[in-house]
């Protein structure tokens, strides 16, 4: 019994501690809703950032954009959106739902990935051999990186002999989650997730050709429910400074302004 | 903006929804009713533990389900290399693999009013079928099945409703294939992310009337569960 006591006076005493250092948190707050591209590097950059505003808190949800676009439309507390897409942003700036324009902050490339095999000498051409069972991609109907992934495979003439294999993921992360886990041996997916730090050591990838697909412009903006947070306008600036455009590189994107 | 309420790709889903369901109930009936009447009629001190297997699809999430199916039946999954050791290759995204996540996932549905069906049988009646030197499968076959008539009702409509409601787990392991794996309610989780709310709706407001006839139908024939 005198266990039971102590141990449930500790947990009281914890909890209290808990509420106190959230409530305790004086500084701003903002809500990042970000493409599922964005996971590896997007935290990268919200962790250099958060370093040089201790006292803010920044929270990141990662999804698929067009989910966020309808959420937002339906006052979702999100301060800004990241899009893998800049027509979804753009289409919420025109129905009045932003700050400012939807701003490009990066061009998305897909890449073949796989961990059962070296993707790095593999071409859209090769998805037709018969060892490769199971292709996973992004939805098209829905997902921007799974609409280029699409007309990749419809440029390089080989969708109509894929069709029959491809596997969607609800988004770009979880058509890679599907190679991940060795049920589908090649993804079509973003270079950024690629570059992850746990993906990069599971699997290689084959760059695709830039030419064979619309560009994957992406934008974001700042929603008006955050129209006077100062911490949603830092991020906005910090987002388009050196640093954070070094992670962006890193992970493969190209960033408006550099010459490709 | 539409002509007819359903597009094909919504009456292919309707349709795979529906086989779907139908070979899960079957097959569910098949497994549940021994599984059902050991539950009902042992005293062994696994009867705790074999209920609560049983009963876990009721309380997780169904991610949960979804992850460890998706990972077991993987490459490098247990039951990915014992089904690509048999030639039939790796289950999800497949029928067949959807068909082995819903016995998983509606299992309860159908075992728990099989069990308690199987236990209001009055003892006397069995014991009466022993004394007339019935064996206990024709016991079984002649006493007991038809007293648990409305058990199997009841566990055949929760068992295909349930099957007909699964989102999570055939989110993750079905890879949303037309004919294959696009039930009903991935249909329509697509529709909205497509911003398609008009065949969001029709799709919607088939399974609200489905779901409550359904349920209707349990509730008139069978008003008590039980018939004493």
């Amino acid at each position: 019994m005198r266990l039971v006591s102590r141990f449930a006076a500790r947990m009281l005493i914890s909890i209290c501690l808990l509420v106190a250092v959230q409530t305790a948190h004086a500084g701003e707050k903002i809500t990042i809703a970000a493409a599922a591209d964005l996971k590896f590097a997007l935290d990268e950059v919200v962790e250099i950032f958060s370093k040089a505003h201790p006292a803010d808190r920044v929270e990141t949800i990662y999804g698929s954009s067009g989910k966020f676009q309808a959420q937002i439309r339906q006052g979702a507390p999100f301060d800004l959106y990241f899009s893998a897409d800049i027509a979804y942003p753009r289409a919420l700036r025109a129905e009045g739902f932003a700050v400012f324009e939807a701003q490009p902050y990066a061009v998305g490339r897909i890449v073949l990935w796989s961990t059962s095999r070296d993707a790095g000498k593999l071409t859209l051409a090769d998805l037709t051999n018969l060892s490769i069972r199971k292709i996973a991609i992004a939805n098209p109907k829905h997902a921007p990186y799974g609409k280029r992934a699409e007309e990749a495979l419809r440029a390089t003439g080989v969708w109509d002999k894929v069709e029959a294999k491809l596997v969607y993921g609800e988004n770009v992360a979880q058509a890679a989650q599907f190679v991940q886990t060795g049920n589908a041996q090649v993804g079509i997916i973003a270079l950024s997730l690629a570059l992850g730090p746990e993906l990069a050591k599971q699997g290689s990838y084959a760059l695709i050709s830039d030419k064979l697909h619309q560009p994957l412009e992406q934008g974001f903006i700042i929603t008006r429910r955050a129209a006077a947070n100062p911490l949603a306008q830092a991020f906005a600036r910090f987002i388009a400074g050196r640093e954070a455009r070094a992670v962006m590189t890193r992970y493969g994107f190209v960033l408006p302004g550099d010459v490709k | 903006m539409m002509d007819s309420a359903f597009s094909t790709a919504d009456l292919s889903a309707i349709w795979l929804t529906f086989k779907l369901a139908a070979v899960v109930t079957i097959i569910l009936l098949l497994i549940g009713t021994p599984i059902a009447w050991w539950l009902a009629r042992t005293r062994s001190w696994l009867k705790g533990p074999v209920g609560a297997m049983v009963a876990l699809p009721i309380v997780l999430p169904p991610t949960v389900i979804g992850f460890y199916l998706l990972v077991a039946m993987g490459s490098s999954g247990p039951l990915g290399q014992l089904t690509q050791a048999l030639g039939i290759g790796l289950l999800p995204f497949t029928f067949a693999g959807l068909v082995i996540a819903s016995v998983f996932y509606s299992l309860p549905f159908v075992v728990q009013p099989l069990q308690n069906a199987f236990e209001s049988i009055p003892e006397r009646a069995l014991e009466t079928a022993a004394t007339l030197r019935a064996s206990a499968l024709d016991t079984f076959f002649s006493v007991a099945l038809p007293l648990a008539k409305p058990g199997f009702l009841t566990a055949s409509v929760l068992g295909f409703a349930h099957t007909v409601g699964e989102f999570g787990v055939v989110l993750m392991i079905g890879g949303n294939i037309p004919d294959k794996t696009r039930v009903v309610s991935v249909q329509i989780y697509d529709h909205v992310e497509a911003m398609e709310y008009a065949q969001a709706h029709w799709l919607s407001t088939a399974m609200v009337v489905f779901a409550f006839v359904a349920l209707l139908a349990l509730y008139t024939f069978n008003p008590t569960g039980r018939r004493k």
